[in-house]
């Protein structure tokens, strides 16, 4: 049987989908310990020995944590803004844990958003999220540009009444391409982010410059081409008001013809997804 | 007395009134009075509405009586049980013999509690004082003996000499120039004060020429409305009142209580063009009033004549906060604007997406009532929905095409009649075009000034004169641009129409400052909202538009000036009360290149921008 994607045995997805399991039960174990006093500084060190305990000795990027209106990202203006600080959580506060370990060669990358106690904005923010989710995937079925799918979703969101805060990212990316990595015994990381993985990332980049496509998918011209098979680890990131909302996963993208097979989640047991599903039960 | 220039209350409107001693007859139409004894002296008493309700009691200042509450006290009886009295010496109340030391705060704080116990003996009651009234109040709020009988504490441009006597100590003991010049600003601010310590020459001013003159100078520097108040008692109100000067304030101000904490939630109404009183007197006050909610109105120092409908509104909803034992909502207004807007009604048009829909939830943000007026009723519902999640005390979403002036004229009915009179109108429903002016049909002009000008002038003119009639201020925001300083070729049709609403707002800011009226042009420049992917592009087929457009949307993705930024420009606009506010950067250099180099900013209009 052909593998469901070039170049990826279903081992392969096997192994991608343990480790994004073990990244959410990471983020799900470390939101359950978080209460207020917490800071985020303390929450990323919780999230990396948690992982650390269970085998993973490289990542794509350490571990981030973000908490109240800097899970908006308000007032950043510089990269090294992005890590984590020593801002306390309150009740009430929304929280985002974001997460890329390397577990066996299989790399993940996470987001997960929560919040202390409860907070309206936070659940209309989280189930607005779910038609992001699918617009995403309908529109990489259809083979529609990167970059118009990026403005598709900045559009949705601007309707929603939120902004866009996947722009505060680097390049501006929704998603990034993610792959296997070589197992080293020294795995070192420059900001944050492991040398293993970026060398992934900017081989890809090579290539793609070379054929006309980017590992990253942003609203630059260098995203206007139709999806590129793959992992993508898809992020968009919704922010109103001094609330930021996302979730990340891995989207599978592959070069089949019939649409279902051509772009598919690699999983669908994630806590956002089941979230969705008790909302739509209870209703 | 001109009858035609009465402010709206809720007296029936009958035969010519009169001046009388009593007054009562008239402003406190429906009050039910009594007599209340206490050592030596008889305070008269007006209660309105019905006894079972909880007990408001309503303290004036000087040099005023009970009835210049007249138009909250009708505003406030439906809902609660309120009273009113004259302070000793004032009104019908009888005055302490000798007057030397008989209004010393010890013994006003005998008169309000005998008071109370009259009025409502089992239930504690909700104190509101103006200008003295409020400066008594603070010794009520802050003395020991009156806990349990006092529920919460409104006040309104009053400190407390206590406080006061800190503040000036403060700042004697520390003399950084600001501080200096705080003080020195109050300072000169207090003239009366040290004119009112002078023997005798007060009482015959009083009793002679200024207490016939006091009404009419009262209309002219306050704006009060002309309503038949004050009453014929002024001249001796305000005579025995320069006692509660001499009696306190020397006496206070050298050495203020160190115990003077509130043991009741205060609520602050600091009108900010009050001449008698400055804001900084009240900066340290959360270290007094553990539990300050505080309030700000820009208007003069008489608010219970010249603010009814908002003061009555702000201490209803305080009261029944109290009264209720729980939060009055969830979450509680934020933001650096709650002060001023919270519970105002806000009325946005084209507030279904951009820059009108951020200006809601910055309004929503501060505790206002906002109306979100769109074409588009799904994106309207979603903004109040929205509007309500982030602190908007109630929301509305109406959907009306600004351009047409029958729907605008059925908007501005219905919300007078549901919703009240609107405080802050934002006019900022707009539509881009763009293309050569060879290029553009009239159609495109037709729709274009519909929507830019038309809707402006519909929105103005209606709300605009409810507010106006309403004769308590309020504030209109119109949405010109950065296009109505800078000519451009590309943008004819869309900056004439934005042109013409500067010149609009110039024009109807002279004509309602008389009025209390504000009105401010916001030109926002390039900002990040779906004007450009939305916008007419004359002069191109399809295809070409679209592409365009898409060109232009990117542009201003890149440029990436967020729609909220514009929004906090507006509510800081409204309270700074601005007549043309530039935001971005192109905007205000926009604005410097016309006014100083027309010559550039006609070389500029010439450019053909590559799009």
């Amino acid at each position: 049987m052909r593998p469901a994607t070039i170049g990826y045995s279903p081992a392969d997805l096997r192994g991608f989908r343990e480790v994004q399991q073990l990244s959410y039960a990471c983020a799900e174990s470390v939101a359950a310990r978080l209460e207020p006093g917490v800071t985020e500084r303390e929450a990323a060190r919780m999230q990396r020995e948690w992982l650390r305990e269970r085998g993973v000795r490289d990542w794509f990027h350490l571990p981030f944590a973000w908490f109240g209106d800097r899970t908006a990202f308000t007032g950043f203006k510089i990269p090294l803004q992005f890590f984590p600080t020593n801002r306390a959580l309150e009740p009430g506060m929304p929280f985002i844990l974001d997460m890329a370990p390397i577990h066996n060669g299989y790399t993940s990358d996470i987001g997960y958003s929560g919040c202390l106690g409860l907070n309206p904005v936070h659940e209309r923010l989280m189930t607005d999220l779910r038609e992001h989710r699918e617009l995403i995937l309908r529109e990489v079925r259809e083979r529609r540009p990167l970059r118009e799918i990026y403005e598709d979703v900045e559009r949705l969101m601007a309707g929603q009444g939120y902004v866009n805060r996947h722009r505060a990212y680097p390049f501006g990316v929704i998603a990034h391409k993610i792959d296997r990595v070589k197992e080293r015994r020294w795995s070192p990381t420059v900001f944050g982010f492991g040398t293993n993985a970026l060398r992934g990332l900017a081989k890809d980049a090579l290539h793609g410059h070379r054929d006309g496509w980017s590992p990253l998918w942003s609203p630059y011209r260098f995203s206007d081409h139709p999806p590129r098979p793959g992992l993508w680890a898809v992020e968009p990131h919704l922010g109103f008001r001094g609330t930021g909302a996302k979730f990340e996963e891995i989207l599978v993208v592959t070069d089949s013809r019939d649409p279902g097979e051509s772009a598919f989640w690699l999983d669908d047991d994630l806590p956002h997804v089941r979230r969705r599903r008790e909302e739509a039960t209870t209703v | 007395m001109n009858r035609k220039q009465e402010s709206r209350t809720h007296r029936p409107s009958g035969a010519e009134q009169q001046k009388t001693a009593s007054g009562v007859e008239q402003l406190l139409e429906g009050g039910r009075k009594r007599r209340v004894h206490t050592g030596g002296i008889e305070l008269s008493v007006v209660e309105l509405g019905d006894s079972d309700r909880p007990t408001v009691v309503l303290v004036h200042g000087y040099p005023d009586s009970k009835e210049v509450w007249a138009d909250v006290a009708h505003r406030l009886k439906d809902r609660f049980h309120v009273v009113l009295y004259d302070v000793r010496g004032c009104g019908e109340s009888t005055a302490p013999k000798p007057l030397r030391g008989g209004f010393t705060l010890e013994k006003l704080t005998d008169d309000f509690l005998a008071v109370a116990d009259a009025v409502s003996p089992d239930a504690p009651v909700h104190l509101v004082g103006h200008d003295w009234g409020s400066v008594q109040g603070w010794e009520f709020a802050t003395v020991h003996r009156t806990e349990g009988r006092l529920a919460s504490f409104t006040s309104i441009s009053g400190p407390s000499l206590d406080h006061f006597g800190h503040w000036i100590k403060n700042r004697l003991k520390r003399p950084t120039p600001r501080r200096a010049a705080q003080l020195l600003g109050q300072g000169a601010r207090s003239w009366y004060v040290y004119a009112l310590h002078t023997p005798l020459l007060p009482e015959l001013a009083w009793r002679g020429p200024l207490g016939k003159s006091w009404p009419k100078m009262m209309e002219r520097a306050e704006r009060v409305p002309a309503n038949g108040y004050p009453t014929r008692s002024l001249p001796r109100d305000a005579a025995h009142g320069a006692w509660l000067y001499r009696d306190n304030v020397r006496a206070r101000a050298r050495r203020p209580r160190t115990d003077c904490y509130a043991h009741v939630p205060v609520q602050l109404i600091t009108p900010t063009g009050d001449v008698f009183l400055s804001e900084r007197l009240y900066d340290e006050l959360d270290q007094w009033a553990p539990q300050l909610t505080r309030r700000t109105l820009p208007v003069k120092h008489w608010v219970p004549r010249t603010r009814p409908d908002q003061l009555s509104a702000w201490i209803a909803e305080f009261v029944t906060a109290r009264e209720s034992g729980v939060p009055a909502r969830e979450p509680a207004p934020k933001g650096p604007h709650a002060d001023r807007f919270a519970g105002q009604l806000v009325l946005v048009t084209g507030a279904g997406s951009g820059i009108g829909r951020a200006t809601a939830f910055s309004f929503a943000e501060a505790g206002a009532r906002v109306i979100a007026v769109d074409r588009d009723g799904e994106s309207a519902a979603r903004t109040a929905d929205m509007a309500r999640l982030v602190g908007a005390r109630q929301t509305w979403a109406e959907t009306v095409d600004v351009s047409d002036e029958q729907q605008m004229e059925k908007l501005a009915e219905k919300v007078a009649a549901e919703y009240g009179t609107v405080d802050v109108l934002v006019n900022n429903a707009g539509i881009g075009v763009a293309g050569a002016f060879l290029d553009t049909s009239t159609e495109d002009w037709k729709r274009t000034l519909d929507v830019n000008l038309w809707g402006v002038i519909h929105g103005c003119r209606l709300f605009g004169r409810q507010m106006a009639e309403r004769g308590q201020g309020g504030h209109i925001v119109n949405t010109a641009s950065a296009a109505a300083f800078q000519p451009l070729r590309i943008l004819p049709a869309y900056s004439t129409s934005k042109a013409a609403v500067l010149m609009l707002s110039e024009c109807l800011r002279a004509e309602l400052a008389g009025k209390g009226i504000g009105v401010t042009a916001v030109c926002p420049g390039f900002v990040n909202t779906d004007i450009a992917r939305t916008a007419r592009l004359t002069g191109l087929d399809e295809n070409a538009e679209q592409r365009r457009r898409r060109r232009a949307t990117r542009l201003y993705g890149i440029r990436d000036y967020p729609p909220e930024k514009v929004a906090d420009a507006i509510l800081r606009a409204v309270v700074r009360n601005q007549a043309v506010v530039p935001v971005t950067a192109e905007a205000r250099s926009a604005r410097l290149i016309a006014r100083f180099a027309p010559h550039t900013r006609r070389a500029v209009a010439r450019i053909q921008p590559p799009l």
